[in-house]
C-alpha cells in the first residue's frame, strides 16, 4: 500500500456552475436588499443626502403622525392574515379531502375550476370584484334581492367596519387553490398501506380523516401557514387596485404594502421619501424574518415527521 | 450588391434629411398629457409653425402617472426636450431648486398673467416665474337642466336654496339628488371641499392667512365647510360609500342622477356622452349677494430645461403661448381647460362659457392646500381628502376633522405652531 500524501483538488466546475445563478441571485435579490436596509439610515435635506442612523425608525416609530399609521397598517396585516388562516386554510384542506375522495366524480374538473383564480391578475380580480359588490351596477344587490336577503347588502368595499373583511375574502377566493392542490399533493402521498392499517382497527371514514390523515398533512399545513405569513405581509396589489394607494376608506384598509408605497414614491401631492419608505420596507422585512424564525424553531423543529 | 446599394441610399437619405433638418431649429416638448396629442399636432404647432418659420416643434407626451419619474430621469441625464410641460407647484418648483428650469421673470409673456395665474409655478417668495402659465380648471355644478324643469326646481343661488332644491330631488325620488360617491376619495376633497370652500374662507384672503399662518384649519371658516358637507350624505343615493368616480359620472351622464360636483375638465367627456342639456352653477353663497369665491385651479404650463440649447427659439415659442391666438386655440380645443391669461377668450362651448363667465362675477382663488402646505407629512391635501370623506360620512365631528388636520400641519409646518 501506498501512502500517498492527500491533497485536495480544486473543484472549479463547482464555481462555474453556480456562478450564473450567484450573481443573478445578488444583482436583484442581494444586493437591493442591503441597499434598503442601507438607504433606511439615510436622511435627504436640501438635496444632501445625510447618515442619520436610526432616526428614521425613531420617527416611525415615535413620531405620532407616523407611528399611528404604521400600527395601523401594522394591525390590519395581522387581520388580513387571520382572515386567511381562518378561512383560506381550513376551506383548503377541506377542498382537498373532497376532491381526494375515491368516489368523487369530475375531480379533475373541480380542481381546475378552484384552481383558475389563482393564475389571474390581481388588476382583473380586483376590479371584477369591484364590480361585482358594486352597489350601482353589482349583480350582488339583485342576487340578494332574488333570495329574499337583499337587508344584508351594504357597500362592503366602502365601509370603514368591512372593507378589509371583505378584501380579505376576495384573495381568499383567489387564493385558495393553493392550499388545496398542496394539501391534496400530501392526502395522495400517504400510503395505501397506513389507510388500511387503520382500518383494520375500525378508524374509517371522518374519523380516519382527523386520525390518520391529518397528523400526516401537518408539516404541508405548517408550509402554508408561513407562505400565507410571507405574501400576507407583503400584500399590495389587491389593496391597490381595488381602494387606491390611500387604501380607503379612511385608511382602513392600508397594509405595511400601501404604506411603503404612498411613502417611498410618493402620493398625489406627496413627494416621494426613499429613505423613510426604506425604514417602512427595513421594518417589514424585520416583521417576515421574526414570522419565518418563530415557525422554523417554534414549529417546525416540532413537527413529527414520518417515515414509511 | 443590391444590399449595399440600400444601405447607401439609406445613409443618403438619413444625411439630406439631416442637413434640411439643420437649417431649422425643432424644439421638442415634454408632457404628460398624452390626451392632447391631437390637438397639438392638429391645431397648436400649425398655427405656430405658419407664424414662425425656422422653428419646428415636436410634442413627445408620456403616460400621466409616469411623467415626474419619466421627466426627472430625462433631466438627470440631458436628454429632456428644450420645452417642459410644468406641473402646479412643487413637482416643478423642484426642478427650479435642482437649476433644470430657467427663471422666466423676464419674458414678455409674463404681462398677460395675474399673480394667481403664476403662484403655481413660482418661489415661495414669489421672486422668480419658471414657468409660462396654459390653463386653469374651474370647480363648480354641473347639472341636468331637464330633470330641473321636469322637477319645478330652480337654479340654487345660496345655501339653503342649495339644500332645498336637493331636498325636492330627493323627494320626487326619480333622480339621485348629488352623483358623487367617496370610495375614491379624492373627489370628496376636489370637488367637495376645495369646491364649496372658497365662499367660506373668502378664497384668497383666508388661503394666503393659512399659508403665513394668521388663520387656523380650526378657524369656523375652514371647518365650515365640513359641516355643509356633512348634510351632502343624504342625498348622495345609496352605497355612495363605495361609489367611485367613473361610477360618479356614468350615473349622471346616464341621467340618473340631477346635480354633479364638477370640475371644468367634465365638459368634454360629458358633452360627448349626456343626451340631455346639461347647465351648470357656481358654488351657493350663504347669503343672496355676498361676494362669490370660485377655485379656479392652475393647473397645466410650460417651462424652458436650463439645459436646451435651443433657448432663444423656445423663449419665442413660450411668448407665443402667452399670446390671445394660443389662449383661443387651446381653450376652444380642450372645453374645461381655461386659458390663465388676461386675453379674453371667446369660447363656443356654452357650458364652458358658462363657467369661465363666473371669473367676472366671482373672486379666483385655488385650492388651498396646493402650495406650500402639502410639502410636509402628513401631507395636508392627502389629508384632506379623508378629512373630507370623514365629514360627508359622519364619522367624525366637523369640529374633530379640524383639530386633526391642524395638529398634522403644526407638526411640520413652522408658521403654524
Amino acid at each position: 500500500m501506498q501512502n500517498t500524501p492527500y491533497k485536495p483538488r480544486r473543484r472549479w466546475h463547482i464555481a462555474v456552475f453556480l456562478a450564473p445563478a450567484v450573481l443573478v441571485y445578488t444583482a436583484i435579490m442581494i444586493f437591493p436588499l442591503f441597499n434598503t436596509l442601507r438607504l433606511a439610515l439615510y436622511s435627504e435635506s436640501d438635496q444632501i443626502r445625510q447618515f442619520v442612523g436610526l432616526a428614521n425608525f425613531e420617527t416611525l416609530f415615535g413620531n405620532p403622525n407616523w407611528s399611528e399609521q404604521f400600527w395601523n397598517a401594522l394591525g390590519n396585516n395581522f387581520w388580513f392574515f387571520f382572515v386567511h388562516m381562518l378561512v383560506q386554510n381550513p376551506i383548503g384542506v377541506a377542498l382537498a379531502a373532497i376532491l381526494s375522495h375515491p368516489r368523487l366524480r369530475f375531480a379533475a374538473l373541480y380542481r381546475t375550476a378552484i384552481f383558475v383564480p389563482t393564475i389571474l391578475s390581481f388588476v382583473i380580480v380586483g376590479f371584477a370584484w369591484k364590480l361585482i359588490l358594486s352597489p350601482i351596477w353589482g349583480i350582488t344587490p339583485d342576487l340578494l334581492d332574488a333570495i329574499g336577503l337583499k337587508w344584508l347588502f351594504a357597500p362592503w368595499l366602502g365601509k370603514e367596519d368591512y372593507a378589509l373583511t371583505t378584501l380579505a375574502l376576495i384573495s381568499v377566493w383567489q387564493f385558495v387553490g393553493i392550499p388545496m392542490m398542496l394539501i391534496y399533493a400530501a392526502l395522495l402521498s400517504i400510503p395505501e398501506e397506513v389507510i388500511e392499517a387503520g382500518e383494520v382497527d375500525g378508524i374509517t371514514g371522518m374519523s380516519a380523516f382527523w386520525k390518520i390523515k391529518l397528523p400526516l398533512i401537518l408539516p404541508s399545513i405548517g408550509i402554508i401557514s408561513i407562505l400565507t405569513f410571507v405574501g400576507n405581509f407583503n400584500a399590495f396589489d389587491l389593496i391597490y387596485t381595488t381602494q387606491g394607494a390611500l387604501a380607503g376608506p379612511d385608511f382602513s384598509t392600508d397594509i405595511l404594502g400601501t404604506f411603503m408605497y404612498r411613502t417611498f414614491f410618493g402620493f398625489q401631492l406627496q413627494l416621494g421619501d426613499p429613505h423613510m419608505g426604506s425604514a417602512i420596507a427595513t421594518a417589514m422585512f424585520g416583521i417576515i424574518l421574526i414570522g419565518v424564525c418563530i415557525y422554523l424553531f417554534g414549529i417546525q423543529t416540532r413537527l413529527r415527521r414520518y417515515q414509511f | 450588391m443590391t444590399r449595399k446599394l440600400f444601405t447607401l441610399a439609406l445613409l443618403g437619405s438619413t444625411m439630406i434629411g439631416g442637413a434640411a433638418a439643420a437649417e431649422d431649429v425643432t424644439l421638442t416638448i415634454e408632457s404628460w398629457r398624452n390626451d392632447d396629442l391631437a390637438l397639438w399636432q392638429d391645431k397648436i404647432i400649425p398655427a405656430f409653425e405658419a407664424a414662425n418659420p425656422g422653428i419646428k416643434l415636436k410634442f413627445t407626451p408620456s403616460a400621466p402617472a409616469e411623467y415626474n419619474a419619466v421627466l426627472n430621469s430625462k433631466l438627470d441625464a440631458g436628454s429632456a426636450g428644450d420645452l417642459i410641460t410644468c406641473r402646479p407647484f412643487d413637482a416643478s418648483l423642484g426642478l427650479y431648486d435642482k437649476g433644470q428650469l430657467a427663471d422666466l421673470s423676464d419674458l414678455d409673456a409674463m404681462g398677460s398673467f395675474s399673480n394667481v395665474a403664476k403662484s403655481a409655478w413660482q418661489t415661495d417668495d414669489g421672486s422668480a416665474t419658471f414657468c409660462v402659465p396654459i390653463a386653469s380648471v374651474i370647480h363648480g355644478f354641473i347639472y341636468n337642466k331637464d330633470a330641473f324643469a321636469e322637477l319645478g326646481v330652480n337654479v340654487p343661488e345660496t345655501e339653503d336654496e342649495f339644500f332645498a332644491a336637493l331636498e325636492k330631488i330627493k323627494e320626487d325620488g326619480n333622480y339621485v339628488p348629488l352623483a358623487m360617491g367617496t370610495n375614491d376619495q379624492w373627489e370628496a376633497a376636489t370637488m367637495g371641499y376645495n369646491n364649496i370652500g372658497p365662499n367660506y374662507w373668502k378664497g384668497e384672503e383666508g388661503r394666503l392667512a393659512l399659508i403665513a399662518g394668521e388663520q387656523k384649519l380650526t378657524d369656523d371658516q375652514w371647518v365650515a365647510p365640513y359641516e355643509t358637507l356633512s348634510k351632502w350624505g343624504a342625498y348622495m343615493g345609496d352605497g355612495y360609500e363605495a361609489q367611485t368616480y367613473p361610477d360618479s359620472q356614468n350615473i349622471f351622464t346616464l341621467g340618473r342622477a340631477a346635480i354633479y360636483p364638477a370640475g371644468s375638465w367634465e365638459i368634454s367627456g360629458f358633452n360627448t356622452q349626456a343626451d340631455f342639456e346639461m347647465g351648470a352653477f357656481k358654488p351657493p353663497v350663504k347669503a343672496a349677494g355676498d361676494t362669490c369665491y370660485i377655485s379656479d385651479h392652475t393647473d397645466i404650463a410650460v417651462g424652458l430645461n436650463a439645459a436646451s440649447p435651443n433657448a432663444e427659439a423656445a423663449k419665442t415659442f413660450l411668448n407665443w403661448v402667452g399670446s390671445a391666438e394660443f389662449a383661443s386655440i387651446y381653450a376652444n380645443a380642450l372645453p374645461g381647460f381655461f386659458s390663465l391669461s388676461n386675453h379674453e377668450v371667446a369660447m363656443e362651448d356654452p357650458l364652458a362659457q358658462e363657467f369661465v363667465s363666473w371669473r367676472g362675477e366671482c373672486e379666483s382663488t385655488i385650492r388651498s392646500t396646493y402650495q406650500i402646505l402639502s410639502r410636509g407629512t402628513p401631507n395636508l391635501e392627502n389629508e384632506t381628502w379623508g378629512a373630507s370623506v370623514a365629514a360627508i360620512k359622519g364619522t367624525k365631528a366637523p369640529a374633530d376633522l379640524g383639530a386633526d388636520l391642524q395638529e398634522g400641519l403644526a407638526s411640520w409646518y413652522e408658521p403654524q405652531k
